[in-house]
C-alpha cells in the first residue's frame, strides 16, 4: 500500500482545520447553554433544550437545509453576515464548520450539562460565603469541577465534525479543496471505479484521526483530574 | 447586640420563627433534628431567601424586608463553617485556605493561620487525603482567613472522637477570647455548648 498523496493529505488539513474551528466555536456556545439548561429555570427552557437537541434527531439532510434557508446568501442570517463582515458560508470552507458546528453542538451540550449538574451547589454557596461573587465563584468553583464535562464534550464534538456528511454536503456542497471533507472525499472516490486504494487509504486515515481524539482527550482529563476520571 | 434576629422562614415546606436576641460572644442554638436551624444559619449567611423580618450581626444589618435591606452572601462577611465542610476537592489545603484571605484577617498569611490552627504540614494535601478532624481544621481555618465579622459554626464537633473534639473546642474558646468575633453555634453536645456558650436559644 501507498502513502497517502498530496491531494488526499489536503482533505485531511481540510478536514481538521473544519472540525477544530466547528468545536473551537461551539465550546462557549455549548458550555453557556449546558449551564443554563443545568442550572436556571425559565420560561421556554423545555423549547430551548428541544431546539439544541434537534440536529440529533433530525434526518442530516434537513438540518442541512434549514441551514441553507437561514445561513444562504439570501437568508436572513447569511445575507446580514455577508452584508456586515463579509462571511459566506455557502461553497465555503466555513460553510462546513457551520454545518459540523450545528450537528456538534447536542453532544456537546449533553455531556457538558451532565457534568456541571454534578459539580455540587454547595461548593459554590461555600464559595458566595467566602467572599466570591457569583462570577468568580463559577470561574473557580463551576468551571474547573465541570472540565472533565468539557473535555468530553469537545472530543465528541470533534470525532462527530470530522464525520460530518448530510449537512455538510446539503449546505456548503462538496468541493475538492474547499468543502471536501474526509467522509465526502470518501463517498466521492466510491463512486470511481478503481479508486478503492484511495478510500482505503482515507477511511484509515479516519479511524486513526478518531482514535487519536480520544487517546488525547482521555490524556488531558486524566491529567487535569487525577487517575479516577474517565472521559466515557 | 452581637446578635439581633427576628425572622420567620421556611424550612422543610414549613413556616418557622426564630427570635434571637444576645450580648453574649458565643450564642449557641440546640433542638431537635429537623428544627431548622441549619436553615437558621443560612438565613444568615444569605444563603436561604425564603424568609421575612430582620438580621443584625454586631450592629451591622444584613436583612431586613421592611428597610429593603438584602446583602448578597458575599457581602455579609460571614465565616461559615458547614456541617458537611464543602472544602473544595480540586484545591490543596493551602489553596482552600487562602481562597477568601483579605489582608485584615488576624494572620499575615495563609502559612502563618495553617501553624495558629496545627495544619501547617498539611499545606500541600488535597481534602480528599485528610482524616475528618484535619478537614473541620481547615474548614474553620479557610473561614477565619476571609476576615469574617462573625462566625457561623454547624455542628462543628460531629464525627470526631473525644480527643479531637475536645481539640475542637479549645480551638472555638481561642477564638472566641482571641479574636473577639462573635459565633453562633448550632450544636446537640450539651456539655460543650455549656462550656462554650454565652447564652442558648433553643429551636423546636
Amino acid at each position: 500500500m501507498t502513502w497517502p498523496t498530496a491531494d488526499e493529505w489536503g482533505i485531511v488539513v481540510l478536514s481538521l482545520k473544519v472540525s477544530i474551528v466547528a468545536v473551537l466555536v461551539t465550546l462557549p456556545v455549548a458550555y453557556g447553554l449546558a449551564w443554563l439548561l443545568a442550572r436556571r429555570r425559565f420560561p421556554g427552557r423545555v423549547l430551548l433544550d428541544a431546539a439544541v437537541h434537534l440536529p440529533l434527531v433530525l434526518p442530516p439532510v434537513v438540518t442541512g437545509w434549514v441551514l441553507l434557508l437561514i445561513f444562504g446568501r439570501t437568508g436572513p442570517a447569511g445575507h446580514w453576515l455577508e452584508q456586515t463582515i463579509g462571511l459566506v458560508f455557502v461553497f465555503r470552507w466555513t460553510g462546513a464548520a457551520l454545518a459540523a458546528a450545528v450537528m456538534a453542538l447536542p453532544l456537546m451540550v449533553r455531556a457538558m450539562r451532565l457534568s456541571i449538574e454534578a459539580v455540587d451547589r454547595r461548593l459554590v454557596e461555600a464559595a458566595r460565603t467566602l467572599g466570591a461573587t457569583p462570577w468568580r465563584a463559577f470561574l473557580t468553583v463551576t468551571l474547573p469541577l465541570s472540565l472533565p464535562g468539557v473535555m468530553a464534550g469537545a472530543m465528541l464534538g470533534f470525532a462527530r465534525s470530522l464525520g460530518e456528511f448530510g449537512a455538510t454536503i446539503t449546505f456548503a456542497s462538496n468541493i475538492p479543496g474547499e468543502t471536501q471533507t474526509l467522509p465526502l472525499a470518501i463517498y466521492t472516490a466510491l463512486q470511481v471505479p478503481g479508486a478503492e486504494s484511495s478510500v482505503t487509504r482515507l477511511a484509515l486515515i479516519s479511524v486513526a484521526l478518531s482514535v487519536a481524539a480520544l487517546m488525547v482527550s482521555e490524556w488531558l482529563v486524566r491529567r487535569s483530574h487525577g487517575r479516577r476520571a474517565h472521559v466515557l | 447586640m452581637s446578635f439581633d434576629i427576628a425572622i420567620r422562614y421556611t424550612a422543610g415546606e414549613r413556616e418557622r420563627e426564630a427570635a434571637i436576641g444576645s450580648e453574649a460572644k458565643l450564642v449557641a442554638l440546640t433542638g431537635p433534628s429537623g428544627a431548622g436551624k441549619t436553615t437558621l444559619l443560612n438565613c444568615v449567611a444569605g444563603l436561604h431567601r425564603r424568609l421575612s423580618g430582620h438580621i443584625r450581626v454586631g450592629g451591622e444589618t444584613l436583612f431586613d424586608r421592611e428597610l429593603g435591606i438584602d446583602l448578597p452572601p458575599e457581602r455579609r462577611r460571614a465565616g461559615y463553617v458547614f456541617q458537611d465542610l464543602r472544602l473544595f476537592p480540586h484545591k490543596t489545603v493551602a489553596a482552600n485556605v487562602a481562597y477568601g484571605a483579605r489582608p485584615e484577617s488576624p494572620w499575615k498569611s495563609p502559612a502563618e493561620a495553617l501553624d495558629f490552627l496545627g495544619i501547617g504540614h498539611l499545606a500541600r494535601r488535597y481534602p480528599a487525603r485528610l482524616s475528618g478532624g484535619e478537614a473541620k481544621r481547615v474548614a474553620i481555618g479557610r473561614a477565619l482567613l476571609s476576615a469574617p465579622r462573625f462566625l457561623l459554626l454547624d455542628e462543628p464537633l460531629t464525627s470526631l472522637d473525644p480527643a479531637r473534639a475536645e481539640e475542637i473546642v479549645r480551638l472555638i474558646e481561642r477564638i472566641r477570647d482571641e479574636l473577639g468575633l462573635p459565633i453562633l453555634l448550632v450544636s446537640h453536645a450539651a456539655a460543650e455548648v455549656e462550656r462554650l456558650a454565652g447564652a442558648t436559644f433553643v429551636l423546636d
